[in-house]
């Protein structure tokens, strides 16, 4: 079984690539029915400890793909898991950002990216506020959310110096 | 309409990609886009980059890696589309299999918890205020206004799966923007 073990894992997370939709949190459930019911390979709280580390650490929210990997083969591992959930579907980001190149300046192409706008603006609110309540930290990650988003709109200050504030701003108030 | 500045070198465009990638704590990072590649450094103009968060969006894979092969490919072609990708994701991935290497170390520590969450409040801050932003140049006329705030509801308060109302709003927005365009 050892000898395969890394086309297994191709064949059960490059499916899943075109599974996912936004953050990649939809395809959660699967990996963990696959990795933990079926095959076995990880245990439920190893699986809750990647789980918690993805979402602490920065970047792309579905990089529970790589420890997964990691952990059940190694580094080729780590790497086998994380190209088949990232590269399917960015292929077919790729063509249609090659088509849409070729057409740059037709009509539609206005049309599309005038009727887009207002549903990004949406996306994007409606994603704020889903983050706001998903943070954990209560009223003082409120305050911090707020306080950020007004010194942006109102300065051109560095976005990093308020990500360092609000990490100072706990450790002041909450340890 | 501001002026762009010259599209990035293939160096440029990975290591503005990477570093959004290591420093979006708490999932703002079309937030730090917006912010690296329209206000700061002026690649593409704000309608490019809605237009590429909102397909993004509604195409299947992680948004936050369609983004920047979105941004990528239309500064500099398909080298650009490759290595912005990479650029999100390489970083951040060594960043958490270190992170999984000192896990246990780090749960001993219960600052590392409470300044990750300060982090995160304050990315969720560079989100929202993003977004209004955004939302500023929408509001102006009736029909934008109307679309952003269906959107906004239907994903944000009622909480439909964000791939249907993407689908069923897209065509009527564009729709009716065509016929604007066309007139």
């Amino acid at each position: 079984m050892r000898d395969n073990i890394y086309l297994t894992l191709l064949a059960i997370f490059a499916p899943l690539s075109f599974l996912t939709v936004g953050g990649g949190q939809s395809v959660i459930p699967e990996i963990h029915r696959q990795v933990v019911e079926v095959h076995g390979w990880i245990s439920e709280s190893q699986f809750l400890a990647d789980y918690a580390i993805s979402r602490m650490a920065p970047g792309p929210g579905s990089l529970i793909v790589t420890l997964i990997g990691w952990q059940v083969a190694g580094f080729a591992g780590a790497v086998i898991t994380t190209i088949s959930i990232f590269v399917p579907s960015s292929i077919l980001v790729f063509l249609l950002a090659r088509v849409w190149a070729r057409h740059r300046g037709a009509p539609w192409q206005t049309a599309v990216e005038l009727g887009l706008a207002p549903i990004a603006a949406g996306l994007i609110l409606a994603a704020s506020l889903t983050l706001m309540r998903a943070a954990s930290g209560g009223w003082l990650a409120v305050v911090v959310t707020l306080a950020t988003t007004g010194l942006l709109l109102a300065t051109e200050l560095n976005p990093l110096f308020m990500i360092a504030g609000g990490a100072l701003m706990f450790l002041g108030l909450r340890l | 309409m501001t002026e762009l500045a010259p599209p990035p070198n293939l160096r440029t465009l990975f290591l503005a990609f990477a570093r959004i990638g290591v420093t979006a704590f708490g999932g703002g990072l079309s937030g730090w886009m917006m912010q690296e590649c329209v206000r700061r450094r002026k690649w593409v103009t704000e309608e490019e980059f809605l237009t590429g968060l909102a397909l993004a969006q509604a195409l299947p894979g992680i948004n936050v890696v369609n983004l920047p092969i979105w941004i990528g490919y239309r500064l500099a072609g398909g080298w650009g589309a490759l290595v912005s990708a990479l650029g999100v994701v390489l970083p951040p991935m060594l960043l958490v299999t270190l992170m999984a290497i000192s896990y246990g170390w780090l749960q001993r520590y219960a600052a590392t918890g409470v300044a990750l969450q300060g982090a995160a409040a304050a990315a969720i801050g560079l989100s929202l205020a993003m977004g209004l932003r955004a939302a500023k140049r929408q509001v102006l006329r009736l029909q934008p206004a109307l679309v952003l705030l269906v959107v906004f509801v239907a994903i944000g308060v009622l909480r439909l799966p964000l791939m249907w109302v993407v689908l069923a709003m897209a065509p009527v927005s564009i729709g009716l923007c065509y016929r604007q365009v066309r007139r």
